[in-house]
C-alpha cells in the first residue's frame, strides 16, 4: 500500500508537506475563499440588524442618512474601486514577474488605503461636532427640528420626525458607526499588511513565481471593497430623491 | 478479555522506534514554534487538560453549595461568577475544542494519508489565540470574574452589571478565532490533502464528523464574533442595537447569539460521534453499519442544526409561529441522530465485542447521549418546554449530553489512540475500573437533576427550598465519585508515559491509517505516501495484510 515518491527537485517555495506547487497554491487559494466566507458572516450578523431595524423604523433612516455627506461618501467609493484595480495591476505584475511594476501599484494601493482613512475620519468628526455619535452625548436636535440644521434642509426639507421616532435615528447610527467601523478595522489590517507587503516585495519576494500571498491579499482587499459598496448604498443612499 | 480478537500482536517484542515525532526535535521552543500537527496536538491536549480541571473544580464549589438549601459558602453575587466562569470555560474553553483540536489535529492528517494540514503555521496560530485567549479568561477570574452567565445576555451585560464583561467577552472571541482556524484548516485539508485512492467514501467516519463540525465552526463563529462586538459597543460608547430605550431589542442579541450557540453544542458534539464510530467498529470487528447513513448523517446534523436555535428562545417573546416553526425542526435533529444510535447498535449485532476502555466509553456514551437526546424532545416540545425551562432538568438535559455524551467519547478516543499517540498502552484493569466509575458518578450526579427539574427547582440560584435537598446531597456525592473518575486517567495516563507497555504498530488492529504507520509517528506521519486500496473498515484486507507480512517474515528467516 506505498508507492515511491521520488524525491525530485522543486522550488524553495514548497512547503515540504505539499506534494507540487499546484496543490500548494490550490490549497491557500481555497482556505482564502473559506476565510471570506466566515468574513460574509461576520458582517452578515450587521446587516441582519441593519435589514430587521431599516424596515422597523423606516423615517428615522431616511432621516439619519439624509445627515451623511453624499460628496465624501462618493469619493471613498471611487478611491477605494481605484485601491481594487491599483490592486489587481499588482497580482498581474506579481504574475508577470514585474518587481518595480507590484511594488509601485502597492504603494499606490496603500496610498489609497490611507486616503479612504482619511475622509472616513473627516467624515466621523463631523459626526462628533453634530452630536450623532450614539451614547451620552447623542443629540435629536436635528431630527425633531430639521430647519435648525439649514444645510441639510435646504437640500431635503425633511419633515420634524415624532419624538419617538427620531430617538430610533440612534439605532441607526449605532449601525452607522458598527458597520463603517468594523469595515475600516479591515481596511486598517490590510493596509498593514500592505506595508509589509511593500518591503518584501522590493527584496523581489513575490516576483520569482510564488505569488499566492499577493493574489490571496487581492482577494482580500477586493472584499473589503465589496463590502463597503454595500455599506455605502444602505447606509448613504436612503430615499436621496423624494 | 483480549483472548476473543483476531490474531493480537505480539506486544513483547515491539520496540519505541528511536526516530518519532517527540524525539526528532528537542528544547522547548521546538514544541512553541512547531509546524508538526501532532505537536500541536499534544500542547493542546495538555492546555485543554488543565481548563478541564479548572472547570471542574468551579463545579466542585457549585455542587457544594448546593448542599445545603441555604447559602453557607459563599455569597449568591460569588455564586453566580461561579457558574459563569464554569460554564465559559467549559464551554469555550474546553468543549468546543476537546475532541477536533487534539484527536482531530493529530488524526485527520493520518486518517486521510497526508504529511500534514494543509496551514500548519495557522494551526500554531490557532492554539496560541486559543492560549491568549484562556489565560485572559483566567485573568478575568482573577480580577473580580463576571456574573451575566456564560449567555452574555443583553441588556444585563450591556448596561447592569459591573463585572468583566469586557475582558470576558475578548476572550470568548479570542478563542472564536482560534476555532474558526481549526475548522478551516480541517475543511482544507480534508479537500485537499487526501491521499491516492482515499475517496470521500473511504473516509473514515471520524473525518466525516469531523468536517460536519468544522462547517459549522467556519460558519457559526463569526456571528458570534459580531454578537460580541455589539454587545463591547454598547457597553463602552452606548450604541443602542440592543437597548430598548433607544429601539434596539435585547431579542436580536438572542438570536445572534444562539445562531452561533446552538450550532455549537453539534460543533462539540458531532467529533465525539466520529470517535464512537472508530471505536465501535474497532472493537466489535465490524464495518460500521449503513456507513454512507451515518456519514450523511454527519452533514445532516451540521444543516439541520442551523436552522433550530430559536428554541432556546421559545419563552423569551418570539411568535407563536416562531414557536411552532422552530419546535418542527427541532424534532428533525432527531432524525440523523437516531440514525448513529441505531446504527452503531446494528454495528454491534453480530460483532465479536471486546471489552476495552474505549469501548466502556463508548457504551458509556450511546447510553447517556440518547437520554440526552431524548429529554431533548421534551425541551423541544414547546408545552413541555414552558414548565421545564430555567429548571434543573435543563441542566441535566445538557449535562447527559454534554458531559455523560461527549465527555465520555473524549475519553473513549484518548485511551483509543493513546498507544498511537504515545507508544505505550494505558494500564487496562484500573482504566476499566475509572470508565465505570466515571459512568455511575454521572449518572448520580445528574439523574436526580431531572427530577429536581420537574418539581420545578430552578437553575442559577445558591439557595432552594429544603425539600430538594435530598436529591441535591445525591447529585453532590455523585459529583465527588465523578470527581475521582475523572482523576484516575490523569494519574495513570501520566504513568504510563513512562512505564506503560510499549504498544506496537497497531494493538486493537485497527484498519485506519493512523494504524499502519509506527507508534508514536514519524514527523512525516509515513515513511512512504499511503495508497489507499480498499475501503474503511475493512477487517479482511487487515487480515490479508497480516497473513503476508507473516509469509514475507517467514520467508526471510527461512533463507
Amino acid at each position: 500500500m506505498a508507492v515511491d515518491d521520488g524525491h525530485q527537485e522543486h522550488p524553495p517555495y514548497l512547503r515540504h508537506h505539499f506534494e507540487s506547487v499546484e496543490q500548494q497554491a490550490d490549497t491557500t487559494n481555497f482556505a482564502m475563499w473559506l476565510f471570506l466566507l466566515t468574513e460574509v458572516m461576520f458582517f452578515g450578523g450587521l446587516f441582519t440588524a441593519y435589514l430587521i431595524y431599516r424596515n422597523w423604523y423606516y423615517p428615522a433612516f431616511v432621516a439619519g442618512s439624509h445627515q451623511l455627506n453624499v460628496i465624501w461618501g462618493t469619493l471613498n467609493t471611487v478611491v477605494l474601486i481605484l485601491s481594487s484595480f491599483t490592486m489587481a495591476m499588482g497580482v498581474w505584475c506579481a504574475e508577470t514577474r514585474r518587481r518595480k511594476g507590484l511594488v509601485l501599484s502597492l504603494s499606490l494601493t496603500f496610498v489609497l488605503g490611507l486616503m479612504f482613512l482619511g475622509i472616513k475620519t473627516i467624515e466621523y468628526r463631523e459626526k462628533i461636532e453634530r452630536h450623532h455619535v450614539p451614547g451620552a452625548h447623542y443629540s435629536l436636535q436635528s431630527f425633531i427640528d430639521p430647519a435648525s440644521d439649514k444645510e441639510i434642509y435646504s437640500e431635503y426639507h425633511d419633515k420634524p420626525l415624532a419624538l419617538d421616532m427620531a430617538r430610533h435615528t440612534e439605532v441607526y447610527f449605532s449601525l452607522y458607526f458598527a458597520m463603517t467601523g468594523m469595515h475600516a478595522l479591515h481596511m486598517i489590517i490590510g493596509i498593514g499588511i500592505l506595508g509589509f507587503m511593500i518591503y518584501r516585495a522590493r527584496a523581489g519576494a513575490y516576483t520569482s513565481g510564488h505569488v499566492t500571498f499577493v493574489e490571496n491579499f487581492g482577494l482580500y482587499w477586493h472584499f473589503v471593497d465589496i463590502v463597503w459598496i454595500y455599506l455605502f448604498a444602505l447606509l448613504y443612499l436612503i430615499s436621496r430623491h423624494q | 478479555m483480549s483472548d476473543t480478537i483476531v490474531s493480537l500482536p505480539d506486544q513483547s517484542t515491539a520496540r519505541i522506534p528511536k526516530d518519532n515525532f517527540f524525539t526528532r526535535e528537542n528544547g522547548l521552543l521546538s514544541w512553541l514554534l512547531t509546524g508538526d500537527h501532532k505537536r500541536i496536538a499534544i500542547l493542546y491536549l495538555i492546555s485543554i487538560t488543565f481548563f478541564f480541571f479548572i472547570g471542574g473544580a468551579l463545579a466542585g464549589l457549585i455542587r457544594l453549595e448546593l448542599l445545603t438549601p441555604q447559602t453557607d459558602l459563599m455569597a449568591t453575587d460569588t455564586y453566580n461568577k461561579v457558574f459563569t466562569m464554569h460554564g465559559v470555560i467549559m464551554v469555550f474553553f474546553f468543549l468546543v475544542p476537546s475532541v477536533p483540536a487534539t484527536l482531530g489535529n493529530f488524526f485527520i492528517p493520518m486518517m486521510i494519508g497526508a504529511k500534514d494540514l494543509a496551514l500548519p503555521k495557522i494551526n500554531l496560530l490557532s492554539w496560541y489565540l486559543y492560549m491568549a485567549g484562556g489565560l485572559l479568561a483566567l485573568y478575568t477570574m482573577a480580577t473580580g470574574g463576571v456574573d451575566t452567565g456564560w449567555t452574555f445576555t443583553t441588556p444585563l451585560s450591556t448596561h447592569y452589571v459591573n463585572t468583566n464583561v469586557l475582558t470576558t467577552g475578548l476572550a470568548v472571541f479570542v478563542a472564536g478565532f482560534s476555532s474558526i482556524f481549526t475548522g478551516l484548516n480541517f475543511i482544507v485539508t480534508i479537500h485537499k490533502m487526501r491521499a491516492p485512492g482515499m475517496t470521500w467514501f473511504r473516509l473514515p467516519l471520524f473525518v466525516w464528523a469531523h468536517y460536519a463540525a468544522s462547517i459549522l465552526m467556519v460558519l457559526g463563529t463569526p456571528v458570534l464574533a459580531i454578537a460580541i462586538v455589539l454587545v463591547a459597543l454598547e457597553r463602552t460608547i452606548g450604541i443602542g442595537v440592543f437597548d430598548p430605550t433607544k429601539g434596539g431589542d435585547p431579542l436580536l442579541f438572542q438570536h445572534l447569539f444562539w445562531f452561533y450557540s446552538h450550532p455549537a453544542v453539534y460543533i462539540m458534539i458531532l467529533p465525539g460521534m466520529g470517535v464512537i464510530s472508530e471505536v465501535i467498529s474497532t472493537f466489535s470487528r465490524k464495518r460500521v453499519f449503513g456507513y454512507t447513513a451515518v456519514a450523511f448523517s454527519s452533514v445532516a446534523i451540521a444543516v439541520f442544526g442551523f436552522f433550530v436555535w430559536a428554541h432556546h428562545m421559545f419563552i423569551m417573546g418570539i411568535s407563536n409561529y416562531a414557536v411552532l416553526v422552530f419546535s418542527l425542526l427541532t424534532m428533525l435533529v432527531a432524525v440523523p441522530s437516531a440514525i448513529k444510535i441505531f446504527n452503531w447498535t446494528f454495528t454491534l449485532y453480530k460483532g465479536s465485542i471486546t471489552f476495552e476502555t474505549p469501548m466502556l466509553y463508548a457504551f458509556g456514551f450511546m447510553g447517556l447521549f440518547t437520554i440526552g437526546g431524548m429529554t431533548g424532545v421534551f425541551l423541544g416540545t414547546s408545552g413541555t418546554d414552558i414548565h421545564l425551562t430555567e429548571t434543573y432538568f435543563i441542566v441535566a438535559h445538557f449535562h447527559f449530553v454534554m458531559v455523560g455524551g461527549m465527555l465520555m467519547a473524549f475519553l473513549s478516543g484518548i485511551h483509543f489512540w493513546w498507544p498511537k499517540m504515545t507508544g505505550r498502552m494505558y494500564p487496562e484493569k484500573i482504566s476499566q475500573l475509572a470508565a465505570v466509575v466515571t459512568f455511575i458518578g454521572f449518572n448520580f450526579t445528574f439523574f436526580p437533576q431531572f427530577i429536581l427539574g420537574t418539581l420545578g427547582m430552578p437553575r442559577r440560584y445558591a439557595s432552594y427550598p429544603p425539600e430538594f435537598q435530598i436529591l441535591n446531597v445525591f447529585s453532590t456525592a455523585g459529583s465527588t465519585i465523578l470527581g475521582v473518575g475523572y482523576l484516575l486517567p490523569v494519574l495513570y495516563l501520566v504513568w504510563s508515559l513512562k512505564y506503560g507497555q510499549i504498544a506496537g504498530d497497531n494493538p486493537w488492529q485497527a484498519t485506519g491509517l493512523e494504524w499502519q504507520t509506527q507508534s508514536p509517528p514519524l514527523t512525516e506521519n509515513f515513511v512512504k505516501m499511503p495508497i489507499m486500496d480498499h475501503e474503511a473498515y475493512d477487517y479482511e484486507w487487515l487480515e490479508n495484510q497480516n497473513r503476508e507480512r507473516q509469509k514475507e517474515i517467514e520467508v526471510a528467516s527461512a533463507g
